[in-house]
């Protein structure tokens, strides 16, 4: 197959004062015809530098210092702006991350897709909107009419990435760039998105070049595969020898670390009750006294059970009221009925001083290791803040704090840095010691992993499993992540529109799915039928004891 | 008939905080020495005491604060706003008098500073670090500094005295007689000294918030897709980051009407206009309740519905506002 864009030799070069000197190395990269390339890599490996320095968009004062990208004869860093304008969007289309950022927030659907043929054709306005039409029916968005006079808020997220391929695919370009187009996406949109791309790609012979992180993504899509660490290539080949003979260690690594769709054979868990949810209920009303009132039922009627010293695994897509579950639980919120049964207590009953005093025995872990941590504070303080509101002293709240950063696998010594100073998975190890200084007997941790690299992904599940057999933790685990629910979880509750559509034993719950919510999102898991390979699995002990 | 609704429901939710003014104003005014009559005798040059008590009983002024407040608010509500014993005739009548000369010049205001500090927002975000943009927000920190009674009567000194390109004050030529065209531009030279004079702090705010805006909205990721696009600089500005930018300057507008109004007493006072502001002013120093209340109640109104404007202007410029209702 022919070769349409080739990048050969290609460094770029980050502004002085950053963390290192080149986002990218000495990159060569062909990309052929009628192929997806999948480019994978950590953060920071200069995967989207990479596509960024195609299409001339690098940030400011990151610019391509040596090298050449190779289009239809022509070097694209040597172009003129004009002329490199005249390719972007006409010759090389682009789809990026997260389509409600990526779309104008003020004008319509059918204007941004038409602007495509407005800046590169003399196209009348009829012929416009006739293909306007035709594009948003082509990547199958229900009621083109209707989409194309929709603003971005008014279609849902997988809808909105449709019309960004639309877009993207606008004036058929040889060449598509998509920089992680399904990550922000629900596991069952991402399976429609992936396909629409496959489908789309086929028919029209293009050249992909499917920037990613997520390795059942590149099994389910990619027919060859470039990986990337920290700004240089380090292997790259065919999709099937990638996926199951990897050569280099970091890929293998990488591998290792994702977590396996089958999981491990059940552990025997107590059968006493740790916490019971009974029959709790949330309803969000918005609006005032003169407005329209909204009403949205978040939870409804739930009834769990989490098993003392076992895991209970939420899992859903956004929207199904699993984190509105579990902010009721920890009483972030107030929920509307039901009971929350810790022991002999009901918390949903508590109020003030009696509710301070239970509650500390459940603990949260949030998603977000940036946001959750108060960028003011020295993290020992952030850690100790708990104990001393409980009436430990200072000194000891501290002397404790050293002991649990110690516990999950920090240096005591970094108890009076900032977070900023931290990476993500150093944070969410901070967030966790915060957790645990109230010496909780449960702990929720909604979406621990979800914000983090593969590689670090691995080593905090490890260490929440560690923790939890290590403190007898009872464990109720949110996520999205069918892969990561079924490595730590031994209760899988699966939810939907506020409700628990199934629950059971996960291996159960993996192997026999009975609602067809579930069976649908397990079909939709990318890569389900590619485990990765025994030998990089030896690995995965690797990666776990360097935890 | 939804765009009526939603005035009529905004006026509603106004109509606590218009109450607890007026009632906080006509308190605190009693808490000022002397009333209405003090300041009427001190004109006439005093008087005796039986027809201070005579005038007293005439103005109601002899009965408690409290029959009073209530006295004016029932007033209120048959939209009487009373009589000004200082220029002898309906408080209505004489706030009407005056509404033109602040209404002209806080539109003229407004406008110019809402113009001026966008363009060169825009040119001091375009030109971002550069020798443009330091000229720009230097400038603009000058105007935002100097006091404007300070500007008014510089430029007071230098355009109508030392170089006598346009009037000193007043709101037109006296005796003029002046119809049609002539009396537009008369009004117009009247008007230059006194708009910039209460224009240039607001342009600076909004130079800045301008600059700003511009600069965030720049950095989004719909700019890069527009990039990506393969459109022109030029039309990306115009048509993905302009009107995203002026969202926070549209929402400023509402929120800066109330303090425009309290600037345009300054200027007012300086350049002897006959508005609002000098209004307020004569009436606090002559104890003119009933007028004070009046322009207080006045200006209220426009502030609201001013802010009102905004919303819907909000509303247009911004789809996801509008869905909503």
């Amino acid at each position: 197959m022919s070769t349409v864009l080739s990048i050969q030799d290609l460094s770029v070069a980050l502004p002085p004062g950053a963390d290192r000197s080149h986002a990218l190395r000495h990159l060569n990269l062909d990309l052929r015809a009628n192929e997806i390339l999948c480019v994978v890599g950590e953060s920071g490996s200069g995967k989207s530098m990479s596509a960024g320095a195609i299409l001339g968009l690098l940030p400011e004062r990151v610019r391509a210092e040596s090298g050449r990208i190779e289009f239809d004869g022509r070097n694209l860093l040597e172009l003129a702006p004009a002329e490199l304008r005249a390719i972007r969007g006409a010759r090389i289309g682009m789809i990026f991350q997260e389509p409600m950022t990526a779309l104008n927030p003020l004008r319509t659907i059918g204007d941004q897709i038409g602007e495509m043929f407005r800046a590169h054709t003399r196209l009348s306005r009829r012929e416009i909107e006739q293909r306007v039409l035709a594009l948003l029916a082509d990547v199958h968005i229900p009621d083109p009419p209707a989409a194309a006079r929709a603003y971005p808020h008014q279609l849902s997220g997988g809808q909105r990435q449709r019309a960004m391929i639309a877009m993207a695919l606008a004036l058929e370009p040889g060449v598509l760039i998509a920089d992680e187009p399904t990550t922000a996406l629900d596991v069952t949109t991402q399976a429609q998105i992936l396909k629409l791309i496959r489908e789309l790609q086929e028919r029209r012979g293009t050249a992909v070049l499917f920037i990613t992180h997520d390795f059942g993504v590149v099994a389910e899509i990619a027919d060859r595969v470039a990986v990337m660490q920290h700004g240089v290539l380090v292997e790259h080949g065919a999709a099937a020898q990638i996926l199951h003979a990897p050569r280099h260690p970091y890929t293998r690594a990488l591998i290792a670390a994702v977590p396996p769709l089958t999981p491990p054979p059940e552990r025997a868990v107590s059968a006493a009750a740790a916490l019971r949810v009974e029959g709790v209920s949330k309803t969000y009303r918005s609006g005032g006294l003169f407005t329209g009132r909204r009403v949205v039922h978040a939870v409804r009627e739930t009834t769990l059970e989490l098993p003392q010293g076992g895991t209970l695994g939420i899992v859903g897509e956004s929207g199904s009221g699993k984190s509105t579950l579990a902010r009721c639980i920890v009483r972030l919120l107030e929920p509307d009925g039901g009971a929350i049964r810790l022991g002999d207590i009901d918390l949903a009953g508590l109020r003030g001083r009696a509710l301070r005093e239970h509650s500390r025995h459940i603990q949260m872990v949030f998603q977000d290791p940036y946001g959750s941590l108060n960028p003011r504070k020295r993290v020992g303080d952030l850690v100790a803040q708990g104990p001393i509101v409980h009436g430990v002293p200072r000194r000891e709240a501290l002397r404790r704090a050293r002991e649990l950063f110690e516990l999950v696998g920090l240096d005591p010594e970094a108890t009076g840095r900032f977070p900023h100073e931290f990476s993500g998975g150093q944070r969410q190890r901070i967030g966790l010691a915060r957790a645990l200084a109230l010496q909780p007997r449960v702990l929720v941790a909604d979406e621990p992993v979800s914000a983090l690299d593969v590689s670090v992904q691995a080593q905090v599940l490890a260490l929440l499993a560690d923790l939890r057999t290590r403190l007898g933790l009872s464990l109720l685990f949110i996520t999205h992540d069918l892969r990561v629910a079924a490595q730590i979880c031994d209760r899988i509750a699966v939810m939907k529109n506020g409700q628990v559509v199934e629950h059971g034993p996960a291996a159960q719950v993996f192997a026999d799915p009975q609602h067809p919510y579930t069976r649908d999102l397990l079909a939709a898991v990318p890569g389900r039928h590619w485990n990765p390979p025994g030998e990089a699995l030896a690995e995965r002990s690797v990666v776990r004891d360097a935890a | 008939m939804r765009l009526l609704t939603l005035a009529g429901r905004r006026l509603l939710a106004a109509l606590p905080a218009l109450l607890i003014i007026l009632a906080g104003l006509f308190l605190l005014l009693q808490l000022a020495p002397g009333d209405t009559v003090d300041a009427l005798v001190a004109q006439v040059g005093g008087g005796d005491p039986t027809m201070i008590e005579e005038l007293r009983r005439h103005y109601a002024l002899d009965q408690s604060t409290s029959a009073r407040l209530a006295d004016y608010l029932w007033r209120l509500v048959h939209l009487d706003l009373g009589h000004s014993a200082i220029y002898g005739k309906p408080v209505i009548d004489v706030i009407v008098e005056r509404l033109p000369a602040t209404l002209l010049l806080m539109g003229s205001a407004l406008s110019f500073a809402f113009a001026a500090g966008m363009v060169l927002g825009i040119l001091a975000a375009r030109r971002v670090n550069r020798w443009p943009d330091t000229l720009i927000s230097t400038l603009g920190l000058v105007f935002y500094a100097t006091p404007s009674f300070w500007f008014g009567l510089m430029g007071m000194f230098f355009f109508a005295v030392y170089l006598g390109w346009l009037p000193a004050g007043g709101f037109g030529t006296i005796g003029g007689g002046l119809q049609g065209w002539a009396l537009f531009v008369d009004t117009l030279r009247h008007l230059v000294l006194p708009t910039l004079t209460l224009a240039l702090i607001f342009l600076a705010i909004y130079l800045r918030i301008m600059r700003a805006s511009m600069l965030e909205v720049s950095t989004l990721d719909f700019v890069r897709t527009a990039r990506a696009k393969g459109l022109a600089e030029g039309a990306v500005v115009v048509r993905h980051v302009l009107r995203n930018a002026l969202l926070p300057m549209v929402t400023l507008i509402g929120l800066q009407a109330g303090t425009m109004l309290g600037g345009s007493v300054v200027v007012e006072s300086v350049f002897a206009l006959p508005g609002l502001g000098r209004l307020a002013y004569e009436s606090v120093m002559q104890r003119d309740l009933n007028t004070l209340l009046g322009v207080v109640f006045v200006s209220a109104l426009l502030v609201i519905f001013i802010n009102f404007v905004v919303d819907l202007l909000y509303a247009k410029l911004d789809p996801r506002i509008s869905g909503e209702h």
